[in-house]
């Protein structure tokens, strides 16, 4: 009897009446039969409750083994009874994940399937509710199976678009059916796959019209940054990095993913190795290494030169390369005008956060230092129509302004940088500074220090006044950091102070204007915790 | 024979809500109406009940018919195929003047890419489709529907949506946008224009919130707000003449009254805001008529009234004498304007409706399907003519038979309605031609004819008595709002304390006696659940037919109203 008593714990009594629980209670007593009899009893219970998994298989259970008995044509008549049972269900409930599971399992067992069929079942699901996404996964499905040409299916995204445009699901699709029917359309980046500009153009227009018509709908916009963006991650090695104490040595690699869609998510530095010790124990000499990358069948060289103790080799910092991570690099005319379209819609509706985030997306794809005040500007708008989001776009804006910051560095090999006064809320693009010795980070609104900020390896002076950092996180293992300047922070405790002991050779540290000095005998107790700190200022 | 509730005559659309309105809350109806035919002038004709309705009419003292003029004087290529009908009729107007000669015929166009429609046939097939003599559609959020839908009638009819909202301009027809679907699909419009009548849409469909809109125009014309929210040349005219539907001298918040009213119903039941019932609006007064059935109502065809008796201390009428003779007691005497003689309405000024009734073998607007409902638009094509409203019905709605179709023309009149409407005509429509080269389509077939419109006249006007109502006949306005506000006041006098029209039980919920044994207000043992859900059943059942807009209509025979119970005495 353990099968009634799993049906039980599923099903909800209350719901059932009377009859149907002396149904179930049948039911329960058939375990193990597998005939028809069984199979119009659980459509009974089914068709006042088709959300009853148990049953289905059940069901599953006695038309496999009918199926093993029974000749074809009546294995095909069982099925099309079937077919209409579910569609009875799902006039019960439309959105049942079992009924739709069932169509979807009975459609394939079926010997003589009638794709047609289902087809205009999903036409007219649909036409009931658009966004019944039960519906267009089984759509998927039978469209899939019985290789319903891609155009045409594009053609019906068209339709129901035009009859609502404010549908995820009809973009979407077109978005999957796009790169299916355009093969190369997708990735812009190579020039093989030339994307067909006109049938581009085609749906720039298509969703121009949409978000004209109404710019509040998201759904038109998300599937304008899909057309946007569709850049494609090339990972590469960008950087590397060799230097030697006297006692050992390192290689640090640093790849990143040019025009990656995620960029923020990709980018990873490695610590490769250290040298075993003695391999470079003289540097009157010069030597040269060469890391392989096998996995991308690529290597980078780099020299160290007579008398340095340390070398790089890297990429330079070219803005075409750098941070084209949103937008894929399309043929700039496109986003020209693009831009102007938005530029007109916005004078329209000069309140509207899509329009407003669409701009300064494009901005950045064209010419992220020229538009630079623009962009403040806009940035500054959007933070006042939309004040529960300010937090993400003062992070966005960080982020930008970090880049134009990187940008605007003369040569790549630059070591001083500076990010003061650019009211940054976070710190990103971190691995682009590996070679920084001396960052100042003053008077913005940072709250700590990200982990992310250990890539800084070759940071040696830190200056970090006027902002309202509480944690310390990323200052963590950076070998050559002798100097912290943290004046008028938000350091409470000792505890936060604690990472700064992972930092062998910081030898000066400036707390002044932190509640941490009014702690009684601080100094005491920070000498003690950072004995290597011979200039303390509170 | 005797009744003491209220005793109607004819019915139009107005008589026929009152009278299913007072018999659904248990009064006694007597409907008399002189003619063998239901509603009146807002009757459903065969194509054959037209003609000899034609015929009737041209020396009707009543109605005032004052042309018909089919216009092509086509040449008769196949004699078998064509029937002239008749030559060199003279059409006398109500007055008696002889108002033009006119030849009335039938044609049969012989373009070699259409389809040969004859006259013949139309003819012959013309008992299966149904013909209007006023031309309406009903908003779906309009009082009429709503009517509808609550008080279940929507049951007898069915309805389909009008597909197209057309417009003439800058000598084309056009589709407008006026759906957030089609301002999307628009081709016409450039973006910004897009953003710009979306906007303005929007802000209609609410102006009341925001006043600071309009207030500085309330004095001005609705033309020159429009003008100044900076709409262009098209979009001025999409929403003027296809969208408000009203003149440019129109004040400001009418303009934008119309305007929110039109964007309202759009969307309940499809992309545009109007339904069109299938068989025609005939169907309608019909629907109520077989409600009043249901509920005790008796119905007297080809039979008249002749005087009415007025008792001598108050001044009311107390009973009418029939033609023949015989004695009815009413309460409460309801009659359509058209009955009362000259004398008694001497204060009541009349205007007229143009109308003309084409057949023709074509869409206005190609499309990808033939089966179109269309409203156009026709602004005034020169300054102080009227501005003409349009409706082309494909056969699917049942008044005319395939590879035809309908069309409505009505204005309110300032000539006859040839005059009036003539020359949108021409413009529009072509005659039958051998050649094919012309793209509009062909009038097969014409009438036009002059209607009263008595909407305006006020009730103070008349010299009758207190309990005798006035209906007016259909006015010019494109929606029934004007009918049902006036059934409803008059049942409001007839009835103070009672509910206008409420749901009716469904059929298969009614138990009657013996069933449960509850006595007579137990008839509807279940009036309370069917009043609960009526309503909602109601609106989908007519969310399914109106989606069906494209399938093949299926109507069942309809029932025959129940034998209404005798009323003895």
């Amino acid at each position: 009897m353990q099968f009634s008593i799993y049906i039980i714990a599923e099903c909800n009594m209350k719901l059932m009446t009377r009859d149907d629980k002396s149904l179930l209670y049948n039911v329960g007593g058939k375990e193990g039969v597998l005939d028809e009899e069984v199979l119009l009893l659980t459509q009974q219970l089914l068709s006042s409750n088709p959300d009853f998994a148990t049953l289905w298989n059940y069901r599953r259970e006695i038309l496999l083994h009918l199926e093993t008995v029974r000749s074809e044509d009546e294995i095909q008549r069982l099925y099309e009874e079937e077919l209409s049972f579910l569609e009875a269900c799902l006039k019960v409930n439309p959105k049942s994940y079992g009924s739709w599971h069932h169509r979807g399992w009975v459609s394939t067992r079926l010997p003589r399937p009638d794709w047609a069929r289902e087809l205009s079942l999903c036409e007219r699901c649909l036409s009931l509710d658009d966004r019944n996404f039960h519906c267009w996964d089984y759509r998927r499905m039978v469209v899939r199976v019985s290789g319903v040409p891609v155009d045409q299916e594009l053609q019906f995204t068209d339709r129901l678009i035009g009859s609502n445009f404010s549908n995820y699901s009809s973009w979407h699709y077109r978005s999957t059916l796009l790169p299916l029917l355009h093969p190369g359309s997708p990735e812009a980046a190579s020039p093989q796959r030339e994307p067909p500009t006109s049938s581009l153009l085609k749906e720039y227009e298509l969703v121009q019209n949409a978000f004209f018509t109404d710019p509040n709908d998201q759904s038109a916009w998300f599937y304008y940054r899909w057309l946007l963006g569709r850049g494609v991650c090339v990972c590469v090695c960008v950087c590397v990095c060799v230097w030697g104490f006297s006692t050992n040595s390192e290689v640090i690699l640093r790849c990143g993913y040019r025009n990656a869609l995620y960029y923020k998510s990709l980018t990873h530095l490695h610590k490769i190795c250290d040298l075993p010790p003695g391999t470079i124990s003289d540097t009157s000499n010069e030597h040269n290494l060469t890391v392989h990358w096998t996995e991308r069948h690529t290597h980078r060289d780099c020299a160290l030169y007579t008398g340095r103790s340390e070398s790089w080799c890297r990429d330079s910092a070219t803005d075409l390369e750098l941070f084209r991570s949103e937008l894929s690099v399309e043929k700039s005319s496109v986003l020209q005008s693009e831009l102007q379209s938005c530029t007109q819609l916005l004078e329209l509706e000069p309140q509207n956060k899509w329009c407003l985030l669409t701009i300064i997306l494009l901005m950045r794809a064209l010419d992220p230092l020229g538009y630079e005040k623009e962009t403040l500007a806009y940035f500054q708008t959007l933070k006042e129509v939309d004040s529960m989001r300010t937090s993400y776009y003062s992070d966005l804006c960080s982020k930008f302004m970090i880049e134009n910051t990187i940008l605007k560095m003369e040569y790549a090999e630059v070591r001083v940088f500076s990010l003061c006064e650019k009211n940054l809320s976070t710190l990103c693009h971190l691995d682009q500074l590996l070679l920084v010795t001396h960052i100042n980070l003053s008077s913005n609104q940072l709250l700590g220090l990200p982990p992310q900020f250990a890539m800084l390896q070759c940071l040696e002076v830190l200056q970090a006044d006027d902002n309202a950092i509480e944690n310390l996180e990323g200052v963590y293992h950076l070998s050559k950091l002798e100097e912290v300047s943290l004046r008028n922070n938000n350091i409470t405790q000792l505890s936060d102070l604690k990472i700064l002991t992972t930092c062998p050779r910081l030898a000066r540290l400036d707390l002044r204007g932190n509640p941490i000095t009014q702690i009684a005998n601080i100094q005491s107790q920070l000498a003690e915790l950072l004995p290597s700190i011979t200039e303390l200022l509170l | 024979f005797k009744l003491n509730l209220p005793s109607h005559s004819d019915e139009r659309l107005s008589e026929s809500v009152i009278a299913a309105a007072c018999a659904r809350v248990g009064q006694r109806v007597l409907h008399v109406d002189r003619r063998s035919y239901y509603a009146a002038n807002w009757a459903s004709f065969t194509f054959n009940g037209l003609l000899s309705w034609i015929d009737d009419n041209k020396v009707c003292t009543y109605f005032t018919l004052l042309f018909i003029t089919p216009v092509n004087s086509f040449k008769q290529q196949d004699q078998e195929e064509c029937a002239p009908l008749a030559e060199d009729q003279q059409i006398l107007s109500s007055d008696g003047e002889p108002q033009g000669e006119e030849q009335l015929s039938g044609s049969a166009p012989t373009q070699a890419k259409k389809k040969k429609i004859s006259y013949t046939k139309i003819v012959k097939e013309g008992r299966r489709f149904n013909i209007d003599l006023v031309s309406k559609l009903m908003y779906s959020r309009g009082l009429l529907v709503d009517l509808l839908i609550k008080s279940n009638v929507s049951r007898y009819a069915e309805f389909k949506n009008v597909s197209r909202i057309l417009t003439y301009r800058q000598g084309k027809v056009e589709q407008v946008p006026c759906s957030r679907a089609d301002v999307f699909g628009s081709k016409e419009l450039t973006v910004v224009e897009k953003r710009m009548l979306m906007k303005f849409l929007t802000f209609c469909l609410d102006y009341e919130q925001h006043p600071e809109e309009y207030q500085d125009f309330t004095e001005r014309s609705f033309w020159e707000f429009l003008q100044n929210n900076m709409l262009t040349e098209n979009l001025q005219h999409f929403v003027l003449h296809s969208i408000a539907m009203v003149p440019r001298e129109t004040h400001t918040e009418e303009g934008l009254r119309s305007t929110q009213h039109f964007l309202r119903s759009l969307g309940r039941y499809g992309n545009t805001p109007f339904l069109f019932p299938i068989y025609g609006l005939g169907e309608i007064p019909q629907c109520f008529c077989r409600m009043c059935a249901v509920f005790g109502g008796i119905y007297c065809l080809r039979h008249s009234v002749q005087c009415l008796v007025l008792d001598k201390e108050s001044g009311r009428c107390k009973a009418v004498i029939d033609t023949c003779g015989q004695r009815i007691s009413c309460s409460h005497f309801v009659v359509e304007d058209g009955y009362i003689r000259e004398e008694q309405r001497k204060g009541v000024e009349h205007k007229h409706i143009s109308r003309a009734v084409l057949i023709t073998d074509g869409l206005l607007l190609q499309s990808e399907s033939e089966q179109q409902i269309s409203l156009v638009t026709v602004p005034p094509l020169e300054p102080g003519a009227p501005a003409v409203r349009l409706v082309e019905l494909c056969s699917s709605t049942m008044t005319c038979m395939p590879g035809t179709y309908l069309v409505h023309l009505t204005c309110p009149s300032s000539g006859s309605a040839r005059e009036d409407l003539q020359p949108v005509v021409s413009r529009l429509f072509t005659k039958p031609a051998s050649d094919g080269s012309d793209e509009r389509p062909a009038v097969l077939w014409a009438v036009y004819f002059n209607m009263r419109d008595s909407t305006a006249a006020d009730r103070s006007g008349y010299d009758l008595p207190g309990n005798v109502h006035v209906c007016s006949g259909p006015d010019a306005a494109l929606g029934s709002d004007h009918s049902i506000r006036l059934a409803q006041e008059v049942f409001r006098q007839l009835a103070p304390h009672e509910e206008f029209c409420p749901p009716a039980p469904n059929p298969e919920d009614i138990v009657y006696d013996g069933d449960g044994g509850q006595g007579e207000g137990a008839g509807f043992s279940e009036a309370a659940q069917a009043e609960e859900g009526a309503a909602e059943e109601a609106e989908e059942s007519k969310e399914k037919e109106a989606s069906q807009e494209s399938s093949p209509v299926e109507v069942g025979e309809m029932p025959d109203p129940p034998p209404a119970p005798l009323a003895e005495e």
